[in-house]
């Protein structure tokens, strides 16, 4: 069933990739590499350099929050992390489009952070922050940030606290203990949970859309375009196959660079 | 000290960061005026009513509904033999199963939804609503693969020997031992995948999107209109779902163990 259903239709977008377009939305088995051939251009190499420095970004800051934010958290007693985990699920359920919806509301004029900077006094009128980098960036964070403390949250709950105890005890402060022996303990789950948001932000696909400028669409955004509005099927597998290809690249790289640090 | 005040800061933060978003959205789903204000003005329940009283939003309803509990449902019958045969035998054949159960998840679901199109359009299915059913199945069915796996490694072989040694069949100690021990784990499973499905839109877009509208999807459609204030309340709606689930979940089992951390009393 799962070969049936996730590896053929896998295969068969690798297969409509090399298609030839038929005008009016259809295509037709053929072997051209002509959709990979208008991929290989300047247009689109600036957007997969911004998908990827984006993305690259929000995995970022979702692991410089995390970290911390999820050892406070596990550190809490257990029937007082359940109301968190609970709170992260359900943002981790949200559709791209409601998180989308609820920040442009947010960041709109009339029913948010403008209204409300101006009802203190802080700005002259109530103004908009929306479209803007600002605001995908935000978008991206709030969807993938309980993404990242889920998977940090297994390691950092496992972890021995006698091995930061073991560090306080032979004198080192405790942000010392943490930098120097928390920190190298959990390199690999780091490094994981960099690469799951790294991959989960790469298929962004509406955030951008509606957040963002144009020019903040991601590649991910040019192939739904693609594919729904422009019926361009090939060329979106193609980009697909690209997008893939990349990723998997850049996780097997992030990957070995992980494991090699790993003091032992 | 400072370590519990920095904890206690950031908890602050995080709370406010998530929570932001839902506030203005449930401010502005109990406005009065048919507008996007915030703070509300005036406060009625009319965007609430209407998503049973207008027909399309209760087409969409209905539809997000069937397909997630659809889906939800075959995920699981998927997941289970897959679990089941691993914790009976771990085979390197079993490993690559469990693999390819979890690699629909971690893959862009923009490429997923693509696989999906491009395979319902060849298969000549594109549009049938069965399509969203099984791809979403698929999709999903590393949430209750992940759960079932946690909760098989609960049951305690002894039990099973034990069972085995008094003469019990193959099935009599899977429907007396095995299922009732993973009962629980079976319901999460389910759960996981069932909010899933109902908040997915790329899929559901890629493979039914001009026949069928879920409720992402109209929220979607609707927005390229302008905003009304029904999107609010159905965000919330779909918010105190997925918040009531959970929190099934979490009464039912261990749901901190069920996210990867030790069972309580298990740690050493």
């Amino acid at each position: 069933m799962l070969f049936a259903f996730f590896v053929v239709p896998f295969g068969t977008m690798i297969a409509v990739s090399f298609f030839e377009r038929v005008q009016g939305g259809f295509y037709q088995p053929a072997f051209t590499l002509d959709n990979y051939a208008r991929f290989w251009s300047l247009f689109f190499g600036r957007v997969l350099l911004f998908s990827l420095g984006l993305s690259a970004l929000v995995s970022a800051i979702c692991v410089v929050v995390g970290v911390p934010f999820t050892r406070a958290l596990t550190r809490l007693s257990r029937k007082a992390q359940v109301p968190w985990l609970i709170a992260l699920l359900c943002v981790l359920s949200l559709s791209e489009v409601i998180i989308g919806f609820a920040w442009s509301t947010l960041l709109s004029r009339t029913a948010g952070i403008g209204n409300i900077l101006f009802a203190l006094g802080l700005v002259e009128a109530p103004m908009s922050f929306t479209p803007s980098f600002a605001a995908v960036l935000l978008g991206m964070v709030y969807q993938a940030l309980p993404y990242a403390v889920l998977v940090l949250y297994p390691a950092f709950s496992r972890l021995d606290p006698s091995l930061a105890e073991a560090s306080r005890t032979l004198g080192a402060p405790p942000w010392k203990a943490f930098l120097s022996v928390v920190l190298p303990a959990l390199r690999p789950a780091l490094v994981a949970t960099f690469i799951v948001v790294f991959v989960f932000a790469l298929g962004a696909y509406l955030l951008p859309q509606l957040l963002g400028r144009p020019q903040h669409w991601t590649l991910s955004v040019l192939i739904t375009d693609q594919a729904i509005y422009q019926s361009n099927m090939p060329f979106a597998a193609a980009m697909a196959v690209f997008l893939v290809i990349a990723s998997v690249l850049l996780v097997t790289l992030t990957a070995a660079i992980g494991r090699n640090r790993v003091p032992q | 000290m400072t370590g519990r005040l920095f904890d206690r800061l950031l908890f602050t933060l995080v709370a406010i960061f998530l929570a932001g978003p839902l506030v203005v959205i449930a401010g502005v789903s109990i406005n009065e005026q048919r507008s996007l204000t915030f703070p509300p003005q005036g406060f009625s329940l009319d965007w609430y009513a209407q998503i049973f009283t207008d027909a399309s939003w209760r087409a969409a309803l209905t539809a997000s509904v069937t397909v997630a509990a659809l889906a939800a449902l075959l995920s699981l019958m998927i997941a289970l033999p897959i679990a089941y045969a691993l914790w009976r035998r771990v085979t390197a054949f079993g490993r690559l199963v469990q693999l390819l159960g979890v690699s629909p998840f971690v893959l862009p679901p923009v490429i997923t939804a693509l696989g999906a199109l491009s395979f319902w359009a060849a298969a000549g299915f594109y549009g049938q609503h069965f399509t969203v059913v099984i791809s979403h199945a698929i999709f999903f069915t590393s949430l209750p693969l992940v759960t079932l796996v946690l909760g098989f490694a609960t049951i305690e072989r002894e039990m099973v020997e034990a069972a085995r040694t008094m003469g019990a069949s193959e099935g009599r100690v899977f429907t007396t031992i095995v299922l009732p021990m993973i009962l629980p784990y079976m319901v999460s499973g389910f759960a996981f995948a069932f909010v899933l499905s109902l908040n997915e839109y790329i899929v559901a877009y890629m493979t039914v999107g001009f026949t069928l509208e879920t409720i992402p999807i109209k929220i979607f459609n609707s927005l390229r209109y302008g905003y009304t204030p029904t999107m609010a309340s159905v965000t919330i709606l779909f918010v105190a779902v997925a918040a009531l689930v959970f929190s099934l979940v979490a009464w039912l089992g261990d749901l901190p163990k069920l996210l990867g951390a030790w069972g309580a009393g298990e740690r050493k």
